[in-house]
């Protein structure tokens, strides 16, 4: 099969961007991607965005966002899975570029969520509509409710919850790109107001406008563009039922255990092989259970993990180094994108102040919804 | 409006009509055309019991538009006796009451209304068991 | 033999007490609570209106009466707050129990005597031998006007009715009602609180009409008051009622069980039918029951009820009147009793 690299990466600074549209940073990003690719030459496109028509009641954006980067004419193609879409674009030109139908891909995502809409609204048509959305649950309750089912379960306390959103915070502020650039402490996590028990919203990740770009080409091409790259060993995407109500436990996320063990054997490694991993952190809760369903730690043991510092710069395994969901930002449909490029950086050594020594294997594990879909990617890096 | 959306899923929403696999038994809510669990094709109908015990809940505080008034207010994950789940709204008790495993009964409220002049949306939220 | 086969009743868990209503209009509590004999009142659940309130008590007159809801062949609800001025409230519970498609359905106004309407008209299918059983309720989410003395009793309940002739719990002897063109209290369509004559609505409306229909009614069957084991009277508070009764004859015993408006409020249209619930709830095999109704605008419905042996086997399949009145409540205080019935001016 045809390896497949990243050879540029693109990003605008996530947060309220009010000077900008979805199509400007679109944009924006694609050509900071192009351009740190060094290519002169995109056959086909795919963007990554939750909900266009909700935010912007604009749908249709393939054409236009082709046409706004002066490529109108070549394929392009909007996907969705909720905010699992970036990580499907990327999956989609992955997919086209082995195929042998392109060379060179442009896979993006972006998402405009600060332009006066319902947020809450548009979020929870992530889930079951007339099954659990009718009813009033939202999208941080779905969550609450696995955490909830978790601390039960495990006894996973508020304090190792906020412990994550710290973390986070600590790895965003060396981030340029990120929405939060400040430290959080436990304490103000406890504190802040309630947005769903036992989530505040300190627990949750924000409302984000931003976009991210990456190019894709074949792993040969990369080569003879002379700089480090990094390849992907694997990528992989599971579908679950998306009601909650509808998993067999509660607190877990099934759809991630899966892929993951997919992804796993397809590159041929185990969890204790990967270097540094950007997970879907749309609430705290959602980077431990995650942890627990890619196997760094025994189903439980996450909370006391983060706490023992496991996972932060530095750590057995460095979770989140951009800052994740929570300090980065969260434009839905950019985040997966986001992820990718992260490790991407990692991968080539030009992660700046956070930098992982010697990493050479990552993964990205994007997630929609409450894990009904799950996009992994796991990158390896090559000078 | 979305009328015609909420009126064919009354049959659900009133009298909690579920589907029963013939092959595996599983008990899908609502019934669908094909078992989640083991792909079969032929079910029986089954209405479900109007109780449950609940599997998990959350205190809702940041609402979508149709539901800020009511903030806060409760929600939960339910198991009826069959097996089924759903997930519905529990309301008359104090959130201290609210605990995993504790029992409910299934009755009918309106759920949502459009605004002053549209349609109200009835259905089912849960009450504790006292 | 002809009568109630099954009988449900429902009232929200929430309370005001009438002394917070008092208070937030800078009225003295302890002579408003002697002068109306009522110390609080239900109110409605934010998610609760007419149409659910009827389900509920619907619920349990289907599980007392037995039957498969499927057989019943009409519904009528009475209520002056149907959640709809167009649209029937009737056809949301038909599909919520699972009765029809073959079955009449109407929805019915007379201000508070719309239940015992709705009874009287399903009693009557049954007697012509039009169908085998039909439904009558009295349900209300009733509005008073802020600051205004209606505001202090107006509450939310109601009663559900199955007539039939099978296994009959309590036959109807006799029905008798009384109607006049009496203007005492009114709502204009569009407006959100009613209007009312002050003292007005007592001698010429309420007594007028409540005493013409019992005297009507002990008339033509030719009982007294001693015949009755119990009598009901619709209940706009906790006086009128009992002078209601003092007059024909009744003891103050004799109105125990079914004087709930103290507790309870006036439920308007499911005042008197909920006062029977209660009633039938502690009645014996060959009691007699007296039922007046009263609603504005003016009219009287009276209902003569005889116990049979059915009444044990039946009393336990569903919750009584007096468990709900006194089981699990939540008092609010004004300004959550104000968001609870709408009170508040929302914005667009």
């Amino acid at each position: 099969m045809k390896e497949v690299a990243i050879v540029g990466v693109g990003l605008t600074r996530f947060g309220e961007l009010w000077e900008q549209s979805l199509r400007d940073m679109f944009t924006e990003a694609a050509l900071a991607a192009i351009a740190d690719s060094g290519l002169d030459r995109i056959d086909s496109m795919y963007i990554g965005s939750m909900s266009p028509g909700l935010f912007v009641h604009q749908e249709h954006i393939a054409p236009l966002l082709a046409d706004n980067l002066g490529l109108a004419g070549i394929p392009a193609a909007h996907v969705e899975s909720a905010c699992a879409s970036g990580g499907l674009a990327v999956r989609q030109a992955f997919l086209e570029i082995v195929s042998g139908a392109s060379e060179i891909v442009l896979a993006g995502g972006v998402e405009k969520m600060n332009d006066g809409s319902d947020v809450t609204f548009a979020l929870s048509t992530a889930a079951d509509q007339e099954y659990e959305a009718f009813h009033g649950v939202t999208f941080p309750g779905l969550y609450a409710m696995i955490a909830r089912a978790h601390m039960h379960q495990y006894g996973t306390t508020r304090e190792q919850l906020a412990q994550v959103a710290v973390k986070n915070h600590a790895h965003g502020i060396n981030n340029p790109y990120a929405q939060f650039r400040i430290p959080m402490t436990i304490d103000t996590v406890l504190r802040s107001s309630m947005v769903a028990e036992p989530l505040g919203l300190m627990d949750c990740s924000p409302v984000s406008d931003g976009a991210a770009a990456v190019v894709l080409t074949t792993a040969e091409r990369a080569k003879k563009l002379g700089k480090p790259y990094a390849v992907i060993r694997t990528s992989v995407n599971v579908t679950d039922q998306i009601a909650l109500h509808d998993r067999d436990n509660v607190a877990s996320l099934p759809a991630v255990g899966k892929a993951a063990q997919q992804a796993y054997k397809q590159a041929g490694l185990t969890p204790e092989q990967l270097d540094v991993i950007e997970v879907h952190d749309c609430f705290t809760i959602a980077e431990l259970v995650v942890m627990e369903e890619l196997g760094l730690v025994e189903r439980g043991k996450s909370g006391p993990a983060v706490m023992a510092g496991m996972t932060t710069l530095g750590g057995k395994i460095p979770v989140n180094t951009s800052g994740g969901l929570k300090s980065k930002g969260h434009p839905v449909g950019a985040t997966g994108v986001a992820q990718i490029i992260e490790i991407a950086e990692q991968l080539r050594g030009t992660a700046g102040e956070r930098q992982v020594k010697n990493a050479r294997i990552g993964m990205a594990q994007n997630m929609g919804g409450s894990g009904g879909s799950c996009v992994i990617h796991i990158l390896e890096g090559r000078s | 409006m979305i009328v015609p959306r909420y009126t064919r899923e009354i049959p659900q929403r009133f009298r909690l009509e579920a589907a029963e696999c013939t092959g595996c038994g599983k008990i899908v809510f609502p019934p669908r055309r094909i078992c989640p669990k083991c792909r079969g094709k032929t079910f029986s109908p089954r209405n479900l019991s109007r109780e449950g015990k609940i599997l998990s809940y959350t205190v809702i505080h940041v609402a979508a538009e149709p539901f800020e008034l009511q903030i806060p207010f409760a929600v939960g994950i339910i198991e009826t006796p069959e097996g089924a789940r759903l997930t519905a709204q529990i309301v008359d008790c104090d959130f201290s009451e609210l605990a995993i495993g504790t029992r409910v009964r299934l009755v009918m409220r309106k759920i949502q209304q459009e605004g002053h002049a549209g349609i109200l949306l009835y259905g089912y939220k849960a009450v504790l068991e006292r | 033999m002809i009568g109630i086969v099954g009988y449900g009743s429902y009232l929200p868990c929430y309370r005001i007490k009438v002394e917070d209503i008092a208070r937030q209009w800078g009225r003295d509590p302890e002579i408003v609570k002697k002068g109306l004999l009522v110390y609080e009142k239900t109110v409605p659940g934010m998610d609760e209106d007419t149409i659910t309130i009827s389900v509920e008590a619907a619920r349990y007159a289907v599980q007392r009466a037995r039957i498969d809801p499927v057989k019943i062949g009409a519904v009528y609800i009475g209520s002056e707050s149907h959640p709809y001025a167009v649209k029937p409230s009737g056809t949301v519970l038909i599909d919520a129990l699972g009765i029809g498609p073959e079955v009449h359905v109407a929805d019915f106004e007379f201000a508070c005597k719309a239940g015992t309407e709705a009874m009287f008209v399903a009693y009557s299918h049954v007697a012509a031998g039009h169908m085998d059983y039909a439904m009558g309720i009295g349900a209300d989410t009733s509005q008073g006007a802020p600051g205004d003395a209606l505001e202090f009793t107006a509450s939310a309940g109601g009663s559900a009715f199955i007539m039939g002739r099978e296994k009959v719990v309590a036959e109807i002897l006799h029905t008798y009602s009384y109607t006049s063109d009496t203007g005492d209290f009114w709502r204009r369509e569009g407006r959100m609180y009613p209007k009312h004559g002050g003292r007005f609505t007592g001698e010429p409306a309420y007594f007028r009409h409540i005493l013409s229909a019992g005297r009507g009614i002990m008339e033509r069957s030719g009982l007294k008051a001693s015949d009755f084991a119990y009598a009901v009277f619709h209940m706009p508070n906790g006086k009128f009622p009992q002078k209601a009764g003092k007059t024909l004859g009744f003891t103050k015993e004799q109105l125990e069980p079914g004087w709930l408006v103290p507790w309870m409020g006036n439920t308007y249209s499911g005042s008197s039918p909920t006062g029977l619930s209660a009633t039938l709830d502690v009645a014996k095999s060959g009691d007699r029951i007296l039922l007046v109704s009263f609603g504005s605008g003016a009219g009287s419905d009276a209902f003569i009820f005889g116990i049979t042996d059915e009444i044990e086997k039946v009393r336990d399949l569903a919750p009584a009147v007096r468990s709900m009145l006194d089981g699990y409540k939540r008092y609010l205080n004004y300004g959550e009793y104000a968001k609870h019935y709408g009170k508040i001016h929302l914005n667009d």
